[in-house]
C-alpha cells in the first residue's frame, strides 16, 4: 500500500516534468489548428513547421554561432581558471590573498550593476555585432578559479615538490601532475560554463543585432517574439524543440556528470 | 632582463591574465557605474552630469516599485512552492526504490534545458483557450485560469513555470542534504517518543537549514534576474504586472538609451539583493543556533 502509493507520487512527478517536453515535440509535427487538441499524437503529421523555420530564420548558422562561441568560452574559463586556481592555492606570491579576496567579491557583486558598463566597454572596443564581444567578457570566471583551487589544494605537497626537483616548470606542473589528478573539478568547470553559456540570451541580445551572427537562444527568442514566425504556433515549437535537442542528448549522455556538477553550483552562495 | 624576470614570482606571472580581465570587466564597469549613475547618457551624444536627478527619478518611479512589487510577488510563492515541493520529491528518491536514477534524471531535466525553451513551452501550456492546463482544467470540471492575460495572474504563472524549471536542482540538493543527516538522531528521537512530525520539525528542517539558505539566496538573486521569461511570454505587461528588474532596465537602457538611469536601478537592485541575501543570512544563522 504504501509501496504504491509512492510509486504514484513518483510517477506523477515524472509526468509533470517530462510531459510538456513530449507534448512539445509531438505538436511540432501537427498543423496549427491542431495544437490546441489535448490528443498527444497529431492527426495529420506535418514538416511544414520545421520548413517555416528554416525557412525563415538561419537556425543552422545559430546553431554554429553558439557552438563556436561556448566552444572557445568553456576553452578559456578551463585553462585560464586552471592557471589562476593554480596561482591561487599552490604558490605563494605578493598580493595573492588580496587578489583571491577580490576575485571572491566579484561572485557577490550583482552582474545588475556591470551590465551597461561592460556593454559600453563593448561598444569601445568595436566589437558590437561581434562575435568575441560575447566570447570577451566571459573568458574566465572567478567561479571556476574558485573550484580549481578547492580541489587543487587537496592534492599532495610531495608531489608537487618532486616535479619542481625534476625541473618542471610552473605549467608543467599544473598541465602534468596537478590536471590530470583533478579530472572530476574539469569536468564540472567544463559543463557549467558550457550550459550557462549555451543557454545565455541577455548578452547576446544586447551585443549582437544582426541576424547571422545571433545565437542560437537569441535567434528562436526573437523568432518567438518578433513577426517572423508569422505567429505559428507549431513553428515557434519547432524552433524551441532544436535548440533544446543539443542540450537534451548531451545531458542524456553525461546525465550524472551534469547532475553533479550543476548541483556544485549550489555552493557558489 | 634575467633579472626582472626572477624578481616576479610565478605566481603573480600566472594570475596575470586574469587580473588583467579583472581590471577591464569587474572594476572598470564598477567605477564606470557608479559615474554613470551621476549622468544622463544615450552613448551617442556627450554625457551630461546631472547630480542626483537619476537618483530622485528612482524614487518618484512607480514603474520601479512596480518591478520591485512584481519580484515581491514572484518571490513569494516561488520560494516556498520550491522549498516544499523539492523535500517532497527529494524525500521520495531517498526511500529505497528501483529505478531512482531514472526519476532523478526527469526530474532534472528541465533545469538544463534553456529558458527560452520553457518560456515558449509554456507559453502555449498557459493559453487560455487552447492551452493544456486550461483543458486539463475543464476536464475535471474547474473554471479556466487567465493564466497570461490577467494581470493578477501573469506573476504567479511565471513564478509557477520557474518553479517548474528550477525545482529538480533543489532535489538533488535536497537529497544531498536528508543523506547528511545522521541516522542516530532520529533513532534517538524515536527512543524518547517523538512522532513523524516532531522529528520533522526537530530534526529534519534544522539539520536542512544551509541548504534552505541556498534555495533562498539563489532563488531572490534568480528573482532579480529575471528576464527572458517575460520578454518572451508577456514583453512585461499585462499593465507592466510581470515587468522585471532586469526587463525594465534593459529597456530603458536599450530601447530608450537612459544609460545613467538604468545604472541607477541597477545599483538600487544590486543593493536590494545584497540587502536580502545578508538579512537572509543573519536570520537564518541564528534560527540554527
Amino acid at each position: 500500500m504504501k509501496k504504491t502509493l509512492l510509486y504514484s507520487a513518483l510517477i506523477i512527478g515524472a509526468i509533470v516534468f517530462a510531459y510538456p517536453f513530449i507534448w512539445m515535440f509531438f505538436s511540432t509535427f501537427k498543423p496549427d489548428g491542431e495544437i490546441g487538441n489535448i490528443e498527444l499524437l497529431p492527426e495529420i503529421w506535418t514538416w511544414q513547421n520545421y520548413i517555416l523555420v528554416f525557412d525563415r530564420i538561419p537556425i543552422a548558422k545559430g546553431f554554429l554561432n553558439s557552438l563556436i562561441v561556448t566552444s572557445l568560452v568553456t576553452i578559456s574559463v578551463t585553462l585560464f581558471g586552471s592557471i589562476t586556481g593554480y596561482a591561487f592555492s599552490r604558490l605563494k606570491w605578493k598580493g595573492r590573498d588580496f587578489m583571491f579576496s577580490l576575485s571572491l567579491l566579484t561572485m557577490m557583486i550583482p552582474f545588475q550593476i556591470t551590465l551597461i558598463p561592460t556593454y559600453i566597454l563593448i561598444v569601445k572596443f568595436g566589437l558590437t555585432d561581434h562575435l568575441a564581444g560575447l566570447i570577451v567578457p566571459t573568458m574566465v570566471t572567478a567561479f571556476s578559479i574558485l573550484l580549481f583551487r578547492q580541489s587543487f589544494l587537496t592534492i599532495p605537497q610531495d608531489l608537487v615538490d618532486a616535479a619542481r626537483l625534476d625541473g618542471c616548470s610552473e605549467l608543467g606542473i599544473l598541465f602534468r601532475i596537478i590536471l590530470p589528478l583533478s579530472k572530476p573539478v574539469v569536468v564540472t568547470v567544463a559543463i557549467l560554463t558550457f550550459v550557462a553559456n549555451w543557454n545565455e540570451v541577455l548578452w547576446p541580445l544586447i551585443v549582437i543585432r544582426e541576424q547571422s551572427l545571433m545565437t542560437m537562444p537569441q535567434m528562436v527568442a526573437l523568432f518567438a517574439v518578433g513577426g517572423g514566425s508569422d505567429s505559428s504556433i507549431g513553428a515557434q515549437l519547432a524552433s524551441a524543440f532544436l535548440l533544446a535537442l543539443p542540450v537534451i542528448i548531451a545531458y542524456l549522455i553525461f546525465q550524472k556528470h551534469f547532475i553533479k556538477s550543476m548541483a556544485s553550483s549550489g555552493l557558489k552562495s | 632582463m634575467k633579472k626582472l624576470s626572477k624578481m616576479i614570482k610565478p605566481g603573480f606571472l600566472l594570475s596575470m591574465p586574469y587580473m588583467a580581465h579583472l581590471s577591464l570587466f569587474f572594476v572598470y564597469p564598477v567605477v564606470f557605474s557608479l559615474i554613470l549613475v551621476f549622468h544622463r547618457w544615450d552613448v551617442v551624444t556627450p554625457m551630461e552630469f546631472v547630480g542626483f536627478k537619476n537618483f530622485i527619478r528612482v524614487f518618484s518611479d512607480e514603474v520601479f516599485l512596480q518591478s520591485i512589487i512584481n519580484t515581491g510577488i514572484f518571490l513569494v510563492l516561488h520560494i516556498p512552492l520550491q522549498i516544499i515541493l523539492a523535500l517532497f520529491f527529494a524525500n521520495l528518491l531517498n526511500q529505497k526504490i528501483i529505478a531512482r536514477g531514472f526519476f532523478r534524471t526527469l526530474y532534472f531535466l528541465p533545469v538544463v534545458v534553456s529558458g527560452v525553451v520553457v518560456t515558449i513551452l509554456f507559453q502555449q501550456l498557459f493559453n487560455y483557450d487552447t492551452g493544456l492546463l486550461n483543458q486539463l482544467l475543464h476536464k475535471f470540471g474547474m473554471g479556466q485560469i487567465p493564466w497570461l492575460v490577467s494581470e493578477n495572474w501573469a506573476m504567479p504563472s511565471i513564478a509557477f513555470m520557474a518553479t517548474w524549471k528550477n525545482v529538480g536542482l533543489y532535489v538533488i540538493l535536497f537529497m544531498g542534504g536528508l543523506q547528511s543527516i545522521p541516522a542516530e538522531l532520529y533513532e534517538a528521537a524515536e527512543l524518547e517518543g517523538a512522532s513523524t512530525t516532531q522529528r520533522f520539525f526537530y530534526i529534519t528542517l534544522p539539520m536542512l537549514n544551509p541548504t534552505i539558505v541556498t534555495v533562498i539566496v539563489l532563488s531572490v538573486i534568480g528573482g532579480f534576474s529575471l528576464f527572458i521569461e517575460p520578454y518572451v511570454m508577456t514583453g512585461g505587461g499585462p499593465m507592466n504586472s510581470t515587468l522585471s528588474a532586469v526587463l525594465y532596465i534593459y529597456n530603458q537602457a536599450f530601447n530608450f538609451g537612459h544609460m545613467g538611469y538604468a545604472s541607477t536601478m541597477g545599483l538600487f537592485f544590486a543593493v536590494i539583493i545584497f540587502t536580502v541575501v545578508k538579512i537572509q543570512r543573519k536570520f537564518v544563522e541564528t534560527e540554527v543556533y
